[in-house]
């Protein structure tokens, strides 16, 4: 085993895992280091999500070790992997569609400010105080993302590009320290994808996070991550820097399809 | 007041008392339950038997008798509810009916199937009304505290709570024993009421009623459950000189709030200032743009 530098946040070993027959990813093992924003790219059904559902416990892994900031967390559940301090948003919107979007942010608020069930029911001691708090910091997160003004309309009926703006909202008032992204910019238009791309940076520069993002839109991808993993049919492929990715024959063959060599 | 209007108040509050554990389960957690019913029995003759036999005061015995169905919940909840769906409603309906069998069939302590009698009469106006005045404080608040939002988000999506890091499986347990205890003091203070209890009285068609007043009253709504709770209550009471009529009644009503309108009296949302609030807003959004607010992908 090579020596994994001091500053490793995420690393990943080895991992496989198969969906009955099908090797749906194969020896995938990369490492994060802290205050990375690294890129996680590759064609439809390359494995990615599953990547993602593996770190985040919703999976575990058939073989292979997982490790967060030098704790392994390879048979944790979704929640203690989430309390670690990961956090994540879904490629396919999960939001609480009948809550409004301040109630989405504070339902993960809330987690880092508690108060014991008997305050709970008696709104006594700490509760007026916390959930004021909650109630705020959530506030200025809805701030942050731009959706102050839609505070109080439920999830559900806000705009699609809202919707991923408050899910990224969601996930950042968990305050993790590691971010996941899964496709933040599917199915936006060019304008959005332009204003995501600013929101990605923003916070990775406010929040000092580490970001790992998948998108299989090489350009948003290309613009914002210098480190990036290119993987195809479970396996990693290629990773470096933008200029080698793109440069790189594998890569392009996964995305452009194999040229048929005339002899 | 009369004998027969305190009655009809005291029965309200007990059935509003056991609507609201099952409105927490049911409306705020998502979880169906067609064996409420049984956790009332555990409160009923735990309380009996503790101030028949035992010569408990009333008070504790009450209370006892909820912490008994509360662990009664526990036991249960644990394996049922680590399963997701609608597995706990088909085991509820098994549950409650093999606690109605138990207390039928243990003649040394429940006295069978003939009943429980000589319950003293604790269960007065007053003591009927603090404890209807207490827990639906706490409920209320409990719905608005951190663990409110916390049981509608396993509710919406599960997987999505579990991945802002709450246990699912912990809520679940914890919303199903406070509902018991609902039930359980609800039982305690029927027994009280009637002076004699019987298995026959909590079999599946109380568990159903409990039920269908939650889902009456909109399910996520606690004061939806209070409206459906009085009106299921009173139309059963007020209709009792026809009562031939009277399931026909109750059936019609049912079938008519459910055809016109299917997710309840109060639909999700609560009787307060917030609910006009939103009243408003839609009619004078409405008037403006008709087409914000609808989701556009």
């Amino acid at each position: 085993m090579t020596a994994i530098p001091q500053d490793t946040v995420l690393e990943l070993e080895n991992i496989n895992k198969f969906f009955g027959g099908v090797h749906a990813v194969r020896d995938m093992s990369f490492n994060i280091r802290k205050g990375e924003l690294a890129g996680l790219i590759g064609p439809n059904g390359a494995g990615k999500t599953t990547i993602f559902n593996l770190i985040t416990g919703v999976y575990s892994p058939d073989n292979g070790y997982i490790s967060f900031l030098g704790e392994d967390i390879t048979n944790l559940k979704s929640f203690q992997v989430i309390r670690k301090g990961i956090a994540r948003t879904f490629q396919n919107l999960r939001l609480f569609q009948r809550s409004s979007a301040l109630e989405n942010v504070m339902v993960a608020m809330q987690q880092h400010h508690r108060y014991s069930f008997l305050e709970g029911i008696s709104h006594f001691g700490r509760w007026n105080r916390v959930e004021r708090e909650v109630k705020q910091r959530s506030m200025d997160i809805l701030d942050r993302v731009g959706l102050v003004e839609r505070a109080h309309q439920a999830a559900g009926t806000l705009p699609y590009g809202m919707q991923r703006r408050l899910e990224i909202g969601r996930a950042l008032a968990l305050e993790p320290e590691f971010l996941l992204l899964d496709e933040p910019a599917a199915g936006m238009n060019p304008e959005e994808v332009f204003e995501l791309n600013d929101l990605i940076q923003g916070i990775h520069e406010d929040f000092m996070l580490t970001i790992l993002v998948i998108e299989h839109h090489m350009d948003v991808i290309m613009q914002i991550c210098p480190h990036i993993i290119c993987m195809n049919f479970g396996a990693r492929i290629a990773e470096g820097d933008p200029d080698y990715i793109q440069g790189h024959p594998e890569v392009l063959k996964a995305y452009l399809g194999e040229e048929v060599e005339e002899e | 007041m009369s004998g027969y209007t305190e009655g009809i108040i005291i029965l309200l509050c007990i059935n509003a008392i056991a609507a609201m554990g099952v409105s927490l389960l049911t409306g705020f957690t998502g979880i169906f339950s067609l064996g409420h019913a049984g956790y009332m029995a555990v409160g009923a003759y735990t309380t009996a038997i503790l101030t028949v036999e035992y010569g408990v005061h009333y008070v504790p015995a009450i209370l006892l008798g909820g912490a008994m169905a509360m662990v009664v919940a526990y036991v249960i909840g644990v394996p049922t509810l680590k399963l997701m769906g609608d597995y706990y409603a088909i085991a509820s309906i098994g549950l409650g009916e093999a606690i109605r069998l138990i207390l039928e069939n243990w003649q040394s302590v429940t006295r069978g199937a003939r009943g429980y009698p000589g319950i003293e009469g604790y269960t007065t106006l007053y003591v009927t009304l603090a404890f209807f005045a207490v827990m639906a404080f706490g409920m209320f608040n409990l719905i608005h505290s951190r663990f409110g939002r916390a049981f509608k988000a396993c509710r919406d999506d599960y997987i999505a709570a579990s991945l802002l890091g709450f246990n699912t499986a912990r809520y679940r347990v914890l919303s199903l024993v406070i509902s018991a205890f609902y039930c359980g003091v609800a039982g305690a203070l029927l027994g009280g009421f009637l002076s004699f209890i019987q298995p026959i009285m909590f079999d599946m068609i109380k568990s159903t009623e409990l039920t269908s007043v939650v889902v009456f009253g909109g399910l996520g709504s606690m004061s939806g459950t209070l409206i459906g709770a009085s009106v299921i209550t009173l139309v059963t009471e007020l209709f009792r000189p026809i009562s031939q009529y009277r399931m026909l009644i109750y059936g019609a009503i049912l079938v008519i709030i459910m055809v016109l309108r299917p997710e309840g009296i109060m639909g999700q949302y609560e009787l307060g200032p917030r609910l006009f609030r939103r009243l408003k807003d839609k009619f004078s959004s409405q008037k403006r743009e008709p087409g914000e607010g609808r989701s556009s992908s």
